[in-house]
């Protein structure tokens, strides 16, 4: 192997067939580059996946009103439940000890939100002070509602940076500007961002009290919002949550009087089923690139050993007149098989090297929501490059044997 | 320096046993000058593939420089044809990526000799056959007759017992094969042992003795006047 003699050989076949030794790098260097790049992709799938599902608390539960579908205690179906403040108190006074997190919302669609001459249409949403880790909401700048701005319902407002960049353009210091929403002035008291993009960012929050008030809500709820205490175990987590939404959504229907089997009138969404779905989601796209990874690098190797046997084919004539000359069969093996390996070590790492900076290069400029950051495990990289190494040499093998096995009297026969 | 005995082989293509060589009985000395000679099918070149240890023999014994030729295994019968023979080939046979230096310094990687050594030793040989500027020509960029020379120089460069040449002058024209006959003559008169297989009858006449195959038997072999192959060039 470590044979200067044998590698001064090897470096003349390679220079005096380039041809050859391109087209079995280029086969090999190819499978390299689309496993990384599938890699790659598949990772940033589940970055954009992960990162889309972080724009809320990851164990948030939902639960909103809708129609009623089944008739129940002489009440017709199609009735439209509606959330009261006391449905919210109820259950926040039930559960206070099991409960982490919890706010009510309120929502106005479409309000109508200004400064100066700049103005734009955004969800407007009376919350509690809470709704913040609800949200996963972060403070660039000021304060989130307080308690104190729920109790005197006073006019302040929480904007989303996407607001802020919008209606306020390059203006840095936003904090009690004076913004109107519908007809209605309000004093901004923070900005904040939120992992979930601009779609989330594009929100302003107000405490429901003076919601509910100015913008004649009564004491209307669209939303309940709870998060549990966080728990060690996933299972655990999910099984305590199914448990809590089960008391919670019959107490609710009761309440409003709902068939205890309708489905429609109380809607529940369960962050943690869907973090469950959407890891098993990861799972699948992660598994289905790994086979197509795999399948590549087996076509890839494949291609090696169909090259070799083409090589060894075509160097019969070369064989025999080495075999005639002194060569010993190994050395004919050794002859074929380090060649082989060092192509395909140098077209590996090429390929390896070629997709690991395209994905660094482009990789930062993708920009959409559902692929962030592709990047790929460099020992998962790697590892691939030696199996598909190891796996041209065993392909490479049989071709080399068979090249040794080649009898000198037939391949010096004259066509 | 050759001695063979009693020598069978046949080929086997499919039902149908081919007797090729029936019995041979043939003794070579040091430094002689041997043509076989025959038609086609008379069994010429098995003999040579045997002699050069290309090809096996089924039945009789062979003796090579006191060494009996027997039961060989591909690594010893690949170590035996470095050391003992050197290969002249009717179509040359030079690996056509190597330049000429390299071609004939081939046989002496296979024995091991070091890079240094085997250039000198190589490009002596070149000398030789009068090629010492066309050492780094590919084959392609050489005559017929010049490529014949370099794989007579390659054929030498492993100091062989015994050269052995397949119609060395089969795929050259008159004057050309001449020229290769008189630097084989040349070889021959420095005290090489030479086995010719040819069909030329002018070829067989510039050699020291003329062994005569039919149906693969030995039908005629004697010593002949050897015509100088310089004088025809």
């Amino acid at each position: 192997m470590f044979d200067l003699d044998r590698w001064e050989e090897i470096f003349d076949t390679i220079r005096k067939n380039k041809l050859r030794t391109f087209l079995t790098g280029l086969s090999v260097a190819s499978g390299i580059f689309i496993m990384v790049i599938l890699l790659g992709f598949g990772q940033g799938m589940q970055n954009g996946i992960q990162k889309q599902f972080q724009r809320d608390a990851a164990n948030r539960i939902s639960i909103w009103p809708g129609v009623t579908a089944i008739e129940y205690k002489g009440l017709n179906p199609n009735r439209r439940i509606q959330f009261k403040n006391s449905d919210y108190t109820l259950a926040a006074q039930k559960y206070s000890d099991q409960l982490a997190y919890k706010s009510p919302l309120y929502r106005i669609w479409g309000g109508l939100v200004s400064y100066g001459k700049e103005s734009g249409n955004y969800r407007v949403e009376g919350v509690l002070p809470d709704y913040q880790f609800l949200e996963n909401a972060e403070m660039l700048d000021g304060r989130f509602i307080n308690h104190l701005d729920f109790q005197d319902k006073r006019k302040v407002a929480v904007i989303g940076n996407k607001v802020k960049t919008d209606i306020f353009k390059d203006k840095e210091e936003v904090l009690g500007e004076r913004i109107e929403i519908s007809g209605i002035n309000f004093i901004v008291v923070g900005v904040y961002t939120d992992p979930g993009g601009e779609r989330e960012e594009s929100r302003v929050f107000l405490p429901i009290s003076t919601t509910q008030q100015v913008f004649s809500g009564g004491n209307n709820i669209d939303n309940l919002s709870f998060t549990l205490p966080q728990e060690e175990n996933f299972e655990a987590a999910l099984a305590t949550s199914q448990s809590f939404i089960k008391n919670i959504e019959q107490q609710l229907k009761q309440k409003h009087t709902v068939a205890p089997e309708d489905e429609s009138a109380i809607n529940v969404s369960n962050s943690l089923e869907h973090a469950k779905q959407i890891y098993d989601l990861i799972f699948i796209i992660k598994t289905f690139f790994w086979w197509v990874g795999i399948a590549t690098i087996f076509a890839g190797v494949v291609g090696v050993s169909n090259i070799m046997l083409i090589i060894v084919k075509e160097r019969t004539k070369e064989i025999g007149i080495r075999k005639a000359l002194g060569a010993r069969p190994i050395s004919i093996i050794g002859m074929v098989l380090q060649e082989s390996i060092f192509v395909t070590a140098i077209a590996g790492f090429l390929g390896l090297i070629t997709s690991m900076l395209l994905l660094e290069l482009i990789g930062p400029y993708i920009q959409t929501d559902f692929i962030v950051n592709p990047t790929v495990n460099f020992n998962v990289a790697l590892s691939t490059v030696i199996v598909l190494i190891v796996a041209g040499g065993i392909a490479g093998f049989f071709p080399a044997r068979r090249a040794a096995r080649i009898k000198p009297i037939v391949a010096l026969r004259d066509e | 320096m050759i001695e063979i005995k009693n020598l069978h082989k046949s080929y086997r293509t499919g039902t149908n046993a081919l007797h090729v060589l029936k019995g041979i009985d043939f003794s070579v000395k040091e430094g002689e000058l041997v043509a076989i000679m025959g038609s086609s099918g008379s069994g010429k070149s098995t003999l040579l593939n045997i002699l050069g240890m290309l090809d096996e023999a089924d039945e009789g014994s062979y003796t090579l420089d006191d060494v009996p030729i027997k039961n060989l295994n591909e690594k010893i019968a690949a170590k035996y044809r470095n050391k003992f023979l050197g290969f002249i080939f009717q179509s040359f046979n030079l690996i056509n990526y190597k330049t000429a230096l390299d071609n004939v310094a081939l046989p002496l990687y296979y024995q091991g000799i070091g890079k240094k050594e085997r250039t000198e030793r190589a490009y002596a040989y070149l000398e030789k056959v009068g090629l010492a500027q066309w050492a780094t020509h590919l084959p392609n960029e050489l005559s017929g007759g010049q490529k014949q020379r370099v794989a007579i120089a390659r054929a030498l460069a492993s100091e062989p017992k015994v050269l052995l040449a397949d119609e060395p002058t089969g795929a050259l024209d008159t004057k050309t094969s001449y020229e290769v006959m008189n630097l084989i003559q040349e070889i021959n008169d420095e005290g090489k042992t030479i086995l010719i297989v040819t069909h030329e009858e002018d070829i067989a006449q510039m050699t020291k003795r003329i062994v005569h195959l039919k149906d693969g038997v030995i039908i005629d072999d004697k010593p002949v006047k050897q015509v100088r192959a310089l004088a025809h060039v």
